[in-house]
């Protein structure tokens, strides 16, 4: 083959290239716009070279929302393929390509940010600290995490998309049968992605046992921090397996191994087998941040505490473990026998009695209280019965049995969607309008918002619903097309028609951040929600050093009782605090990781081995270089805080 | 002088080369398989632990428990994940 041919996208079509145009265009826009406006030395100071916590978090957040807007056109060309029998829209390798983009976009780089932004702004905050513990390994996370999205999105345009599934099963990924560059894509970006979400892992676990404020210990801290904290210890022994996995894979593409062929002692179901055992703690790495936030949410907008707050706890510890010893039940029809089976289905069926307390908690936190629709608690209301619909029909999935009908179709298609729709997004949603004002200091449009909360979840009953039915009726996932006689068509008309509100409801979304930056009044002051644990006790927008003095916390809410029981969280003097020193180091070595990742999966040696080279520079450099931070004086900080508290009593 | 002599740590090398000696043997002796691979499982496993206790200094510290708690965490997860592994893909295929 040509040097040259590997990069042309193997199955072009005239929308991968209006699409290569678009992004072009875009580019050539951003950069014009960048250099026009002179933001280059801003941006550099301000964003790629920071190292806290917040900024960090703010740039997940907008790779989430971008990566939720591309995995959503994903979507809607499956739904809209997949509207008609016989339709013509996408032919079959494309099709595959879309699914299989749509999965790994949607997983691991929209939901995963997502929850990773929700650690990075509220960890910190919520335990009264300055800022993570390794404030420069959290740019590095950010940073190589952001690489590997850019590399993974670039398979789209240049060489073409991995096409084998979200899940990459082998003998498929392999080279026989997956020629194109595509699976190396997959290998080597979500890779370099994975890397950065273990170092995450590490660094938040780090963050919440060493530096909490004084007087909160394990059973004082409030429950987002525990469920980050659950979900940051999943991570650091999940994520390892799939960075061994995708290696093992990468390996057996580039240089010739046979961990998963066929042949020569490989062993193909080892793929299978591991991924899942990475892919189900990542199911709950996903959910548990997101049943933390309802846990902030529901106590505040029902003013009332959260009931249960040790079985909560305790609950969220069951199901790490038990997250961990039921991933055959991703495929009991592989071939194992009965016992096996039997297990499996015993201990998924398990988890159902954790995550059952929790609904209970919420609603027994319900009971009595004084509710308060807003946008975050309408979804948050909405979760309850949704998710709860999804998790009956993951109880009919897990008898093992019956899962030789359900196995493979639409029906599972739905289950998976019915819990991290309701479990996930509605939560990463709610929690992003609940610490708007926190994070941005103004408040989303609260109409527009329940106008988003309401049509997305009649577009989601809409589009996933009638997926149950055909699923039980047969339909096959990723099958990208079908004949008339099968009688599916009319429902997949509906699940089309769902889809495209939901596409409108995230249009809407983003008219209400437009709107709301426009119109929303600033003068909100600190607790715009008269809410209940730390990070409102700051002021908004949240200076550098987060707290001016470290909170004294006696309580699981410590603001609630300082406002209603006059507990005092700030004593002492205002002392001069240290910060640590902003590094563009961590955005260097991420681009040699980037260029890294493009040689390796076109096999261009002299480009990985001067790349790799040069990201061992990089930490040789680190090792060695002397960096002690800064300190922020006592004057400056008292600045701050009287500039801040001004602003904040202008609007009372 | 008998303070600043780590003991602890001399003791512990020592013990980590016998460690390595012991599973050497398996490739010089004319074991079973059965047999070597016992040695080589039991002798790893101590040689883990030496390394995490003695020159990692867990337990040293306040944070013991968390540190421990970690460590059997993450024992119980490796054990769970190969013998869940083997039961799978060889016991009960």
């Amino acid at each position: 083959m040509d040097f040259f041919d590997r990069f042309a996208v193997p199955h072009p079509s005239f929308l991968i290239y209006a699409a290569m145009v678009g992004i072009g265009l875009t580019m050539l826009a951003v950069v014009v716009g960048i250099t026009y406006f002179k933001k280059w030395g801003y941006l550099w100071r301000e964003w790629i070279t920071t190292v806290d916590h917040k900024r960090i978090g703010i740039m997940y957040l907008l790779t989430a929302l971008l990566m939720l807007f591309r995995g959503g056109v994903d979507a809607i060309m499956m739904r809209y393929q997949l509207a008609m029998p016989e339709n013509t829209f996408l032919d079959s390798q494309h099709y595959n390509e879309v699914f299989t983009t749509h999965g790994v976009v949607m997983i691991l780089f929209m939901a995963m940010p997502f929850i990773i932004f929700f650690f990075n702004f509220l960890v910190p905050l919520q335990i009264g600290a300055r800022d993570v513990a390794f404030p420069r390994l959290n740019a590095l996370s950010f940073w190589l995490f952001f690489m590997g999205m850019g590399l993974f999105n670039l398979s789209f345009i240049i060489g073409g998309s991995p096409d084998a599934g979200w899940t990459s099963y082998f003998p498929l990924a392999g080279n026989e049968f997956s020629t194109s560059v595509g699976t190396n894509y997959y290998m080597i970006a979500i890779q370099i992605a994975g890397i950065g979400t273990l170092m995450t892992g590490i660094n938040f676990i780090t963050t919440i046992l060493k530096m909490r404020a004084p007087g909160m210990t394990l059973m004082k801290m409030p429950m987002f921090t525990w469920s980050a904290f659950i979900a940051n210890v999943i991570i650091v022994f999940a994520f390892p397996v799939l960075t061994v996995l995708l290696a093992m894979g990468t390996m057996d593409r580039l240089f010739g191994t046979n961990f998963f062929t066929t042949d020569n002692g490989g062993m193909d179901m080892l793929w299978a087998n591991l991924f899942w055992v990475w892919g189900h703690p990542e199911v709950y790495i996903l959910i548990l941040p997101a049943f933390g936030l309802y846990s902030e949410i529901i106590p505040t907008f029902a003013r009332r505490n959260l009931y249960g707050y040790k079985s909560m706890v305790a609950s969220m510890v069951v199901i790490s473990i038990l997250s961990f010893v039921v991933w055959a039940h991703h495929f009991f029809t592989m071939g194992q026998g009965p016992l096996t089976n039997s297990i499996f289905s015993i201990t998924t069926m398990a988890i159902a009695i954790p995550t059952g307390v929790k609904i209970f908690n919420w609603l027994f936190t319900l009971w009595k209280g004084k509710i308060q629709f807003t946008t975050p608690m309408l979804y948050s209301i909405l979760f309850i019965p949704l998710f709860t619909l999804g998790g009956v029909t993951g109880v009919m999935l897990a008898m093992s049995a019956a899962d030789y009908q359900y196995h493979n179709t639409m029906f599972l298609v739905a289950h998976f969607h019915n819990v991290i729709i309701p479990g996930v997004v509605y939560a990463m949603l709610a929690g992003m309008t609940f610490y708007w004002p926190k994070i941005f200091g103004f408040m989303l449009n609260e109409k527009l918002g329940k106008w988003t909360a309401w049509l997305l979840t009649v577009g989601f009953v809409l589009a996933f619903i009638p997926m149950y039915i055909t699923g039980l009726d047969g339909q096959a996932r990723r099958m990208y097309t079908y004949s008339e006689s099968t009688g599916f068509s009319l429902l997949n008309m509906v699940s089309f028609i769902g889809a495209a509100i939901m596409a409108i409801a995230f249009a809407l979304l983003v008219y209400n951040i437009y709107y709301s930056i426009r119109y929303s009044p600033r003068n909100i002051g600190s607790d715009p929600w008269d809410a209940r644990s730390l990070e409102w006790s700051t002021h908004t927008p949240v200076p550098e050093y987060n707290f001016a003095i470290t909170p004294q916390v006696a309580s699981t809410q410590a603001f609630w009782d300082s406002k209603k029981n006059g507990h005092e969280l700030f004593k002492g003097d205002i002392e001069k605090i240290h910060m640590p020193n902003n590094s563009g180091l961590p955005f260097i070595m991420s681009c040699m990781f980037f260029v890294f990742g493009f040689a390796m999966v076109f096999s261009i040696w002299p480009v990985v081995i001067v790349s790799l080279i040069g990201i061992l520079a990089c930490l040789v450099y680190r090792s060695f270089e002397q960096d002690h931070g800064r300190y922020i004086s006592v004057e400056e900080i008292k600045e701050t805080e009287t500039r801040l508290r001004g602003a904040k009593n202008e609007g009372r | 002088m008998k303070e600043l002599f780590p003991l602890k740590q001399v003791m512990g090398f020592a013990f980590s080369l016998v460690l390595t000696v012991v599973a050497l043997m398996v490739y010089f002796t004319d074991m079973s398989y059965t047999m070597g691979m016992t040695v080589l499982l039991i002798t790893a496993f101590i040689q883990a632990g030496l390394q995490v206790v003695v020159f990692m200094h867990a337990g040293e510290t306040k944070d013991k428990r968390s540190i421990y708690v970690n460590i059997y965490y993450a024992l119980l997860i490796a054990l769970i994940t190969i013998f869940g592994t083997l039961l799978v893909l060889v016991w009960d295929m």
